[in-house]
């Protein structure tokens, strides 16, 4: 392929060259940094939770009137009670929040009392010997919580120092990583607790916290304030009748409480969906951006060849006259236009990094991964080559006649 | 003459339908995304007291440990301990003071029937009225000295008294808050400051509604209401007794006039501090003294989401206006004959550049016309997304104006190559062509 005459050629069109090239360079650096975004929420918000989501409700309840916390221990467990026995539901149990809420309590661990800096920080739920069958987590070593092992705590003492505690494996594996955790104790504020089982996963109340979004604790606590989180789960394909009838036989129940409109009752797909939908809607949105900004690329490349081909019509009809086949006319222009696309792609993946830099000091962003910028660098190319097909062809149309039209 | 440029421009816009649309499209998409997200933008980042917030200040004293400080880099934390809110709010040294915290009221309406419900509540002291400037349809806020005898005042917000009074003026009624009777002082006008600053770090969201009950602080904490955040720094011997823990939970503002009592304030602040180093109560003697703009960018109130995607709508008009300089010369450059007619006729190079720009000018109204529609449809999408600022997204008249600003200039300076390249070429050669 002779590369000379082309870069002649092109010489005639600088500004029209360096357009398409800018164009391309411009693409390149938001696509794939848009890209990455879309890759970096994406795998945030496929995390699994390690509940079972499909069969949970959660009723947020607020007792109204005076009560001491005798009462509310005992208005909770009629409560329970009362869910437990309800058509549909397979277990219940009431805590202080669940995964992905956005609400919770955390707190720090530390391996010795008089250590400065704390060892990890976790969320704290508060459980009981039903927790593990109600949000179906699995346990892969030691044991549950017995139902004597659950005590009572008044919102008075703020200081919790729960005798045994099961965590998650992710926060076992950063507390001990070379031993196991079950029956070694750490810290939780000033007491000791003994670590008695672990669970496999269970994800924070919070997404996106920089401590890890799988290091949870429970306690074995029953917390004693007015207001409480039931969470309930539901036999299979029982989730819609249970979120209508649960409210309803609270309130036939005892009527002195509110349990607010809106995410009052919710399941666990709508408390997943609420979680993620600042990251889903980014995703979305980054996506529909690329679409649009390639769209336009290749819709400028297709108007920029087709007006080089109809200004060469007469030089094409010469160089077929003289023997050119229609294929060296198509690969011409292709040829071009993947010149000119080299160039832009040179110019876009430095731009590309160099956007990147200025995002990751801006917001929390990471550090680009390079097959980000080589896979958009050939689809751009793909997509330039793509664009001048059809200017092209039309070239190689073009009649060896027109060499001997003077217009 | 214009008049024939028009025509003309008209003509040759015509004359090629499909490139004409992809111009006004891709401009009028660029345009949308960048107006749609600066519109929001605005909205997050704009100054929620225009006519006072200059006045305003945000004062911060540091009572944590000596571990980890630096002086002079280390921070105060957001928040206030009581004592200290107290000794600043006794000092007296601002126009007006206020300490507050959020917290959820239970509201059980009188009605038969009716279901109790929780609504979003300011525990705050009596100058919060004064200071922030909130405008009251009936009453008035309370005294200090209502504050210090822990009167049951309360003053709630217009559509909680469209709610329980059917709008009525309900001074002198009362209303049941978390199991007490509380006296109605105050009935405000709709407001609701965009970003809610007094509410940022206090442990509620920043925009959206503004809060439905406003109760004297000692008052509220008699009545057990507790903050909704709360930070302690030590071991807690007592939660429930705030006002003595190692905790802070209280934001303060002070009002200060010029820009001398602002000095004098911050040394007084830094006089405190040192003062309570040396009672042993501080270890730390940074202090900090914001006005509410300067507060609202330190805690960073507009997501980064929303900046990114602001910076990306811009990145997206300027490949959109590349795209027009591209499409423009393609366009111009073909009329290469028409216009070596043009010239030899008479016609001036200038009169050539200005024929463009003007083409150039008629694809950037198209596109802001196309454009504001699009922009329509963005903010319709945001306004229907889960965030708390939904709600507010409008264009408002300034956004539309400045859409066609943004169209005509970004259509002229992608005319500008094109029109200089048509102006310049010699007529000759074209004839010759021809």
């Amino acid at each position: 392929m002779q590369i000379k005459p082309i870069l002649t050629a092109l010489r005639h069109h600088k500004a029209g060259t360096v357009l398409i090239a800018v164009q391309i360079a411009l693409t390149l650096a938001i696509v794939c940094n848009a890209l990455f975004i879309i890759h970096q929420r994406v795998t945030q918000l496929s995390q699994p939770s390690g509940l079972d989501e499909a069969h949970l409700i959660r009723i947020q309840n607020q007792w109204v009137g005076k009560a001491d916390d005798k009462a509310y221990g005992s208005l909770m467990a009629t409560d329970l009670a009362t869910l437990r026995k309800l058509p549909g539901v397979a277990d219940a149990y009431a805590t202080n929040s669940v995964p992905l809420s956005g609400g919770g309590w955390s707190m720090s661990l530390r391996l010795k009392a008089d250590q400065s800096a704390p060892s990890a920080q976790t969320a704290i739920y508060f459980s009981d010997d039903h927790t593990l069958s109600t949000l179906g987590l699995k346990l892969v070593a030691g044991r549950n919580f017995r139902a004597d092992d659950i005590r009572p705590m008044s919102a008075k003492e703020d200081l919790l120092h729960p005798a045994v505690i099961i965590v998650t494996r992710a926060l076992a594996d950063k507390l001990f990583p070379t031993s196991r955790a079950v029956g070694q104790t750490v810290y939780l504020a000033n007491h000791l607790s003994t670590i008695i089982g672990v669970v496999e996963r269970m994800q924070t109340p919070w997404v996106g916290m920089s401590w890890g979004s799988a290091a949870s604790t429970l306690v074995p606590f029953r917390l004693l304030t007015g207001g409480t989180n039931y969470v309930i789960r539901t036999q299979p394909g029982q989730p819609d009748r249970v979120r209508r009838s649960a409210p309803d036989a609270l309130f036939a129940q005892n009527r002195m409480r509110v349990i607010p409109d809106q995410h009052g009752v919710e399941t666990f797909r709508q408390i997943r969906a609420d979680a993620y939908a600042s990251d889903r809607g980014m995703a979305i949105l980054m996506g529909v951006i690329c679409v649009v900004l390639l769209a336009i690329t290749a819709a400028g490349i297709v108007g920029l060849t087709s007006f080089w081909v109809g200004q060469r019509r007469k030089q094409i009809g010469v160089r077929r006259a003289l023997g050119a086949t229609r294929g060296d006319i198509l690969s011409y222009f292709l040829t071009e236009n993947l010149l000119i696309g080299m160039g832009g792609v040179l110019l876009g993946i430095a731009l590309a990094i160099g956007l990147n830099l200025w995002m990751v000091t801006r917001f929390e962003m990471q550090h680009l991964s390079l097959w980000y910028v080589l896979a958009g660098a050939v689809a751009l190319l793909l997509l330039g080559q793509g664009a001048v097909l059809a200017p092209a062809l039309r070239a190689s149309r073009v009649s060896p006649v027109e060499a001997t039209r003077s217009v | 003459m214009f008049g024939y440029y028009l025509e003309l421009a008209l003509r040759s816009l015509k004359r090629n339908k499909v490139l004409t649309t992809l111009m006004v499209l891709a401009l009028a998409l660029g345009i949308g995304a960048t107006i749609t997200t600066l519109t929001v933008l605005r909205l997050l980042s704009g100054d929620p007291l225009p006519q006072k917030s200059a006045r305003l200040f945000y004062p911060q004293v540091d009572p944590n440990s000596k571990q980890g400080y630096v002086e002079g880099q280390t921070k105060p934390d957001a928040l206030m301990t009581y004592p200290d809110a107290m000794n600043l709010l006794r000092a007296h040294r601002g126009t007006h003071q206020a300490a507050m915290a959020l917290t959820q009221a239970k509201i059980l309406p009188k009605k038969a029937n009716a279901n109790p419900f929780f609504s979003d509540a300011v525990m705050t002291t009596a100058d919060f009225f004064a200071m922030f400037d909130t405008p009251f349809k009936y009453g008035s806020g309370w005294t200090a000295a209502d504050d210090d005898n822990r009167a049951q005042l309360v003053v709630i917000a217009g559509f909680l008294n469209d709610k329980l009074f059917g709008g009525a003026n309900s001074v002198g009624r009362t209303i049941h808050i978390d199991d007490h009777d509380y006296r109605i002082v105050g009935v405000l006008k709709k407001w609701a400051p965009q970003p809610r600053f007094y509410a940022v770090d206090l442990g509620g969201r920043s925009y959206g509604d503004g809060d439905a009950v406003f109760l004297p602080l000692h008052t509220a904490r008699s009545m057990k209401m507790r903050p909704q955040d709360t930070e302690c720094y030590a071991a807690v011997p007592d939660i429930l007794n705030l006002e003595t823990a190692p905790c802070e939970w209280l934001g303060v503002w002070v009002e200060l006039d010029s820009a001398a009592a602002v000095a004098r304030y911050k040394a007084f602040l830094d006089g405190y501090a040192k003062q309570q180093v040396a009672l042993g109560r501080f270890h730390r003697t940074d202090t900090s003294l914001l006005n509410l703009m300067g507060w609202l960018r330190q805690e960073q109130v507009v997501p980064d989401d929303v900046r990114l995607q602001a910076g990306l709508a811009f990145g997206f008009l300027l490949i959109c206006v590349v795209n027009t300089v591209g499409l423009l010369l393609a366009k111009c450059l073909r009329r290469s004959r028409e216009i070596g007619v043009r010239r030899a006729l008479g016609a001036t190079r200038r009169e050539i550049f200005t024929q463009f720009m003007v083409e150039a000018g008629i694809v950037g109204l198209a596109g802001g016309v196309l454009g504001l529609l699009f922009a329509e449809l963005g903010l319709f999408g945001i306004r229907h997304q889960p965030a708390e600022y939904a709600s507010l997204a409008h264009l408002d008249l300034s956004m539309f104006a400045f859409t066609f600003v943004v169209a005509l200039v970004a259509s002229l300076v992608a005319g500008i190559l094109p029109a200089w390249r048509a102006s310049v070429l010699a007529p000759a050669p074209q004839l010759k062509a021809a």
